[in-house]
C-alpha cells in the first residue's frame, strides 16, 4: 500500500525517512498513533481468552527501562570503576 | 405510509455478532521477548542467534558499566525470584479460576439468549395459532347469533304466556261471578218458597194433614199385616 498508511513495522529501512517525514506530528496526531498502538499491543496479548504473564510483564520490563534511562546520570556517580 | 418491502440493512458491516476473542496471546519467549525477535534473526543466525545476541550485550553493558551494579540489583533479584517463583507454582491455579469466572458469564449470557429465542418461538407459534382462531370468527358471530335469536324467542315466549295467563284470569273471573250470582239466586229464591210454604201452613191444614197421615199410616199397616 502507500507510504504513509503501512505500519511502521513493514516499513524498509531505506524509506524509514520519507515514512518519518509522513507521520503527523501534530498533538492530536501524536495521541491518535499512541492510541493506535496501544490498541494493537492491548488487542495482541492482553486481550485473548488465555492470556499469560508475558502481556503485563513485557509492559513492566519496558517501564523497568525507560526508568534506568531517565535515572542514568544518577546511576552514573555509582560506578564501581572510573576507567572501562 | 411504513415501507414494509424495502431493505433494512443496505450495508454489510453490523455491530453484531462480534468475531471471537482470540484462544491464545502473541507467543512472547522467557515472558519477555516476542517470538518474532527470533523469527527475524533465525534466517541469519539460526537458533542461538538471539541468544547470543542478549549474552554479548549484557556483558558489554555490564563491563562499560552503562548497568550499574548496586544494591538494587540485589532487590531486583530478589524480587524477580520471588514473582518468578509465584507465577511458576500458582499461574495454573489462577489461570483455572479465571477460566471458569469467564466461563460462567458466557454461560449466563448463552442462557440469555436461548431463553430469548425460546421466548420468540413460543410468541411465534401463539402468533400463528391466534391467526388460525381468527378463521373461526364466522362460526363465532354465527353462534352469538343465535343466541339473540334464542333470546328474541324465549322473550317472546314469555310474555305470550304472560297475555294468556292474564287473559284466563279475567275470563275465570267473570265465569266465576256469574257461577255466584246464579248460586245465590237459586238459594235465595228456595229459602224464600220454603219460608213461605213454611209460613201458608195454617194450624188448621197442619191437624188435617197429621190426620191424614195416621189414616195412611194405619191402612199401610193393615196392608202390611194381610200381607204377612
Amino acid at each position: 500500500g502507500p507510504l504513509s498508511e503501512r505500519p511502521l513495522m513493514e516499513v524498509r529501512l531505506g524509506e524509514l525517512h520519507t515514512w518519518i517525514s509522513t507521520c503527523d506530528f501534530s498533538p492530536q496526531g501524536l495521541l491518535g498513533a499512541v492510541q493506535k498502538a496501544w490498541n494493537s499491543y492491548y488487542a495482541k496479548y492482553i486481550n485473548v481468552r488465555r492470556g499469560g504473564p508475558a502481556g503485563i510483564s513485557m509492559l513492566l520490563a519496558g517501564y523497568c527501562l525507560l526508568s534506568y534511562s531517565w535515572n542514568y546520570q544518577y546511576f552514573r556517580r555509582h560506578r564501581w570503576r572510573k576507567y572501562h | 405510509v411504513l415501507h414494509t418491502t424495502r431493505q433494512l440493512h443496505t450495508t454489510q458491516q453490523s455491530l453484531a455478532p462480534l468475531p471471537p476473542l482470540p484462544e491464545k496471546g502473541g507467543e512472547v519467549r522467557h515472558g519477555l521477548i516476542p517470538e518474532e525477535f527470533f523469527q527475524f534473526l533465525y534466517p541469519k543466525t539460526g537458533v542461538t542467534g538471539p541468544y547470543m545476541l542478549g549474552t554479548g550485550l549484557v556483558l558489554y553493558l555490564l563491563s562499560k558499566e552503562i548497568y550499574v551494579v548496586n544494591h538494587e540489583t540485589v532487590a531486583a533479584a530478589c524480587i524477580l525470584s520471588i514473582i518468578i517463583y509465584a507465577v511458576k507454582r500458582f499461574g495454573g491455579d489462577v489461570a483455572a479460576f479465571a477460566d471458569k469466572l469467564n466461563e460462567e458469564k458466557i454461560a449466563k449470557a448463552l442462557a440469555v439468549k436461548n431463553e430469548a429465542m425460546e421466548n420468540l418461538q413460543t410468541a411465534i407459534e401463539e402468533e400463528k395459532k391466534e391467526q388460525w382462531r381468527v378463521e373461526g370468527r364466522s362460526y363465532l358471530f354465527d353462534a352469538k347469533r343465535n343466541n339473540v335469536a334464542m333470546l328474541l324467542e324465549t322473550n317472546y315466549r314469555e310474555r305470550l304466556m304472560m297475555v294468556y295467563n292474564e287473559v284466563k284470569k279475567r275470563l275465570d273471573y267473570q265465569v266465576a261471578m256469574q257461577n255466584l250470582r246464579r248460586q245465590k239466586e237459586q238459594d235465595h229464591m228456595i229459602e224464600w218458597v220454603e219460608k213461605n210454604v213454611v209460613k201458608s201452613i195454617t194450624p188448621q191444614q197442619q191437624k188435617e194433614s197429621i190426620a191424614k197421615c195416621i189414616l195412611d199410616l194405619k191402612a199401610l199397616s193393615k196392608g202390611a199385616h194381610a200381607a204377612v
